[in-house]
Parts: structure tokens; sequence; C-alpha cells
């Protein structure tokens, strides 16, 4: 059955970025900093055009919260496959997920999408927050960090990871899912696809952010960890090691 | 009420070890604040309350019903929302575990209010709750202040030390919450001999590339139990070449963890594996390439063949437990 899906997505700064404080000590100094599409949301994005084409149609939506230059990350998606782009454009740093995700959901809302698709995790701000707050926003089922899924025409189980174990969850559709690494492995665009996703609409919507009672104070770097030393070299280094841990640093 | 309601979780009718630290937290705060704690238990009957006195509760509130024994989204959320305004509290704090990962962005979009996920420090100035995140897996800390009430924050495992402060914890019954249909966990599985995971585990051992191949991991998974309670860990590079299942995966694209210890074996300190455990309290490093990055960032290193030292580090520490 097609279905039409929204995948939610992110610019991100590439994971192997060394991250320097900006100038306000409030924010990142993106000065030379290479921003990429938040390899969560590939696995979401994945997800999407694998759905497509097993039901042999259906549309795909990427939806981005972000400055212009995320207009760079929905042609990632487009030229994956997606079929059109929204950017909701706002230059504000945003800290406090609920004012993204009341964004996200008052412009999905009217959609009719069967599955809005997730990465579990941005990269950058690490809150695991905005596929669960947008579910609760739209009153729709959300399952988390899912590496395994099973869809029906109105229903589907997925399995996500907990400590030692894993979760099977059933829910109706629509429904909100949040991908985890391992669920598929995501496609490179070919460049047939990223000629193509030049031409592909993307629509740019200026977007006001709303506080829900966050501030940051300072974006700092975290306290150098004091030096350490090599115990030695080989086997015959073990006692010294252990010694090491048992007497100076007390961690065995 | 003037004070902090503490989610406490447990897994199959018995508290989780994390629960302790979640209620240790609330406890920090809350005196900060001359408040009170209240811990809210959501599960099957009989789970067994009695530690959370010892760790600071002043009430505990029960939500059993044997329908809540699996973490279900929608009672959960219902159950614990209904109880944030009814008690009124200045935060909701969790732990950010697999659970409270999902419940806790749930519990603030219902509520309409701020969440600050997996933070590391609570600390109360000026009247207001402030906390300490890392962002960019670890590669900076964010610090906020929480200018809402009620908010939600969630706490990374192993971030807080469980104090004993005890409290009179007088136990009350809420009132279960029908299941709420639309999504419904129908069952937990463990794999037999179930893994402590990384994200939780005091220590962990972790392997990457210098392995050379998978089955070497049994060189890891020897020392792990030989230390007794340390969990399995993995470089990105094994998991991405298919060694080692990603749950196992420590830095940016996988778990950010804080163990007491962490003990990089053949790895060699990439930015991102170092970004999701530079918080380790100490760290030792096992690695041939006396420059690796890992020796910058290791409390103790050994250079050498991890062949060599491996099996000899496993054979003494087995010594010493036996002593």
């Amino acid at each position: 059955m097609p279905l039409k899906i929204a995948v939610c997505i992110k610019r991100v700064p590439d994971t192997e970025t060394r991250i320097k404080p900006g100038a306000d000590g409030k924010s990142i100094d993106e000065a030379g900093v290479k921003f990429v599409l938040n390899p969560y949301d590939e696995f979401a994005v994945e997800e999407a055009l694998r759905r497509r084409e097993a039901a042999g149609g259906g549309e795909i939506v990427a939806v981005a919260v972000g400055p212009d230059a995320a207009q760079e990350t929905i042609r990632t998606a487009l030229a994956m496959g997606a079929d059109r782009g929204v950017l909701l454009k706002t230059d504000a740093r945003v800290v406090d997920s609920l004012a993204v995700a009341r964004l996200l959901a008052e412009d999905l809302r009217p959609g009719g999408y069967d599955l809005l698709l997730f990465g579990k995790i941005a990269v950058d701000d690490s809150s695991h927050a905005i596929g669960p707050m947008v579910a609760e926003l739209l009153g729709v089922p959300c399952v988390s960090a899912i590496t395994a899924l099973d869809l029906t025409e109105s229903a589907g189980s997925a399995e996500r990871e907990i400590e030692g174990g894993v979760e099977v969850v059933e829910f109706r559709l629509p429904a909100v899912l949040t991908v985890e690494k391992g669920l598929n492995q995501p496609r490179y665009p070919a460049l047939k696809g990223i000629m193509a996703a030049k031409k592909k609409p993307l629509e740019v919507k200026p977007v006001e952010l709303s506080g829900s009672g966050i501030e940051v104070l300072e974006l700092a770097l975290p306290p150098e960890r004091r030096a350490g030393r090599i115990v030695g070299e080989g086997p015959d280094a073990v006692p010294a090691l252990i010694a090491a841990l048992r007497n100076e640093a007390k961690a065995l | 009420m003037t004070g902090i309601l503490a989610f406490v979780e447990q897994r199959d009718g018995a508290l989780k070890r994390v629960s302790l630290e979640t209620l240790t937290a609330a406890r920090a705060i809350a005196d900060l604040m001359q408040g009170s704690v209240t811990a809210l238990v959501i599960g099957p009957p009989g789970v067994d309350t009695s530690s959370l006195g010892t760790y600071g509760a002043d009430r505990v509130v029960v939500v059993a019903d044997e329908r809540l024994r699996l973490y279900q989204p929608g009672a959960y959320t219902a159950a614990t929302a209904a109880r944030v305004r009814e008690e009124g509290p200045a935060a909701a704090v969790l732990s950010a575990t697999a659970l409270g990962k999902d419940l806790g962005p749930r519990l603030a979009a219902r509520l309409g209010c701020a969440l600050a996920s997996d933070v590391t420090a609570l600390a109360f100035e000026q009247g207001q709750i402030t906390v300490t995140r890392p962002v960019y897996a670890g590669k900076a800390l964010l610090r906020l202040r929480v200018t809402g009430r009620p908010s939600v924050i969630t706490i990374r495992p192993n971030s807080v030390t469980p104090v004993e402060r005890p409290r009179a914890a007088a136990v009350e019954q809420g009132s279960a919450m029908p299941a709420e249909g639309s999504v419904r966990t129908v069952a937990v599985k463990e794999p037999p001999g179930a893994k402590l995971d990384v994200a939780e585990a005091s220590i962990i051992v972790s392997g990457g590339r210098g392995l050379k191949e998978p089955a070497n991991f049994a060189l890891i998974e020897e020392l792990a139990a030989a230390i007794g309670g340390a969990a399995v860990g993995a470089s990105r590079a094994v998991v991405d070449a298919g060694w080692r299942p990603h749950a196992d995966q420590v830095g940016q694209t996988g778990k950010t963890v804080s163990p007491n210890l962490y003990i990089a074996v053949g790895i060699s300190g990439a930015i991102q594996h170092v970004a999701g455990m530079r918080n380790a309290k100490v760290i030792v490093a096992i690695n041939k390439d006396k420059d690796a990055p890992i020796f910058k960032i290791a409390d103790y290193g050994i250079v050498g063949d991890l062949f060599e030292i491996v099996p000899r580090l496993t054979q003494e520490i087995k010594k010493l437990r036996a002593g």
C-alpha cells in the first residue's frame, strides 16, 4: 500500500568535526565546520525509500527546521530519493526541543501523513526528543529508537533496543517512528539522483520559535583530562597497571 | 509541593540501580530548594520499594497494575503527567535510559514544558535549576537554566553516585490508568545470559580494529568476565564491519558513556570515539602504536601487542579475584 511519509531531518556538524565555542560563548564557532545530514536521519530517509519501493508508490517529504543553509541538507535527502522538501526557516539557535517539535507538528498536522520518520537523535544537541514530542503533540503513536520494522496497511510492529534486550511494540498508523542505527544501510546518492534533486520542489516557510522555559548560560569545552602516563611496554607492564588501578585510581 | 518528582524505574518488577541515582539527584536539588521528594513507581504489583526511603524519598507513590509490567508509553505518560499536575513539583526527574529517553520527551510535550535531556550535573542557583549536558556527543558541555516550571529532566546513568539519605517514605497507592490502545509493548526479548549494556555499566572493556578479526573479541569478553560486571563495547570501525552489534558501539553515532573505568583495546582514538567515552572517570589504553591519539586522553597506557597484554591482564585479574 503506497504511504505518504514525512521524514524530519536536521543539518548538523560532521561527526569528525572539532567543536570550538563561538564568540558568544553560547554556541559553536561555525567557521570551517562541515555540515551534513544527521547520520541517524539517513537511516530514516532510507527506510522511507524502502517502504516506497516495496509499495510501488507513495510520497516522501523531507522536512527540516533550520537556517537557509539547511536547504543543502534537504537536497541530500532529495538526492537519496525523497520527492520534495520543506524548510521551516529560522536563524535562531535552538536549544528548546519542544519549540522545534511544535513547529514541526504544526506543519505536519494537515499533511495527512501515514508515517512520520525521524532519526533517533541529532548528533549535535543529542536530545533524542523531537520524534516522541511531535507524536504527543499530534496525538499519534510513537516508537523510538527502532531496529526492526514490520508494517501492514493500518498497523505495524517494531523492535526497540533497551538495556540488555529488545522491546516488541505494536502500533497503529499513522505513527511516529524514530530510527536507530542498524535498521538499514543507507544508500549513497547516485549522480542521477543528485541531478534530479536540483529540480525537485523545495518550499521555504519562515517560522518563529516560541520558548518553553529553557535558556543557554554557556557552551564550553569539557575540562581537559589530566595528563596520563604510559605504565610500560608489553605484558610485563600488566602488574604496574593493576597496581595503579587499585592503589591510585581505586578503579578495580 | 515544592520539590521534585523522581520517576523510579523498574524492570520486570525489580527497581533498577539507576533509579537510586535519580533519587539521589532529586534529593540534592530538593534540599537546596528546601522541598520534598516524591518517588513515583509504575509497574506490576509487588515491587519492593523499601530502598526508596533510604535514598531520600519523603513519599512513595506506587501505580501498580499487572498491565504496567512492561513499559507502556501511553499509560506511563498519562500516569506520570497526572502526578505532576496533581503535585506541582518544580521538576520531574528520570534516568536517561531507553525508557527515560522515550518517556521524558512525551511527558514534556504533554505538560507543555521544557525538557533537559541526558544531563550529567544539576544545581540550584538563584532560585532556579541549572543543568549541564554534554552536546556534540561530549565534545562540548552546555549549561542551561531551566526557567519554566515544571520541567522534565533526564539524568545520564552513572553521573550521580547514590547516597543514603534516610527518610520516612510513606507509601501511597496511586490509581492505575487504563492502557492506551494505539501503541502497546507486547514483549521484551532478552538474549540468553542477558548482556550488561554499555550505557549502564560501571566498567567497560572496548575493542577496536586492532583485534584484527571478530573471533578475537573473545579476548575482550574474557577480560570483561574476569573483572566481573563489566560490559563489552566496540568502536565504530568494528561495528560498521559487522563484527559486533551496533548496541555495543561507543562514540558519536553510538552510545555516550560515563563509566568508572574504560579499557580501550586496539582502539586508535578517533575523535568520534573519544567523544563518546571521554567522560569515563578512568581510561586505560592498550595499543601497539605509541603515537595513537587514545594515549592522549588515557590515564594509564600500555604500549605493545594486545594479544600478549590482554590475556596477561585477564590472568592477573583472575588471580586477584581468587586471592
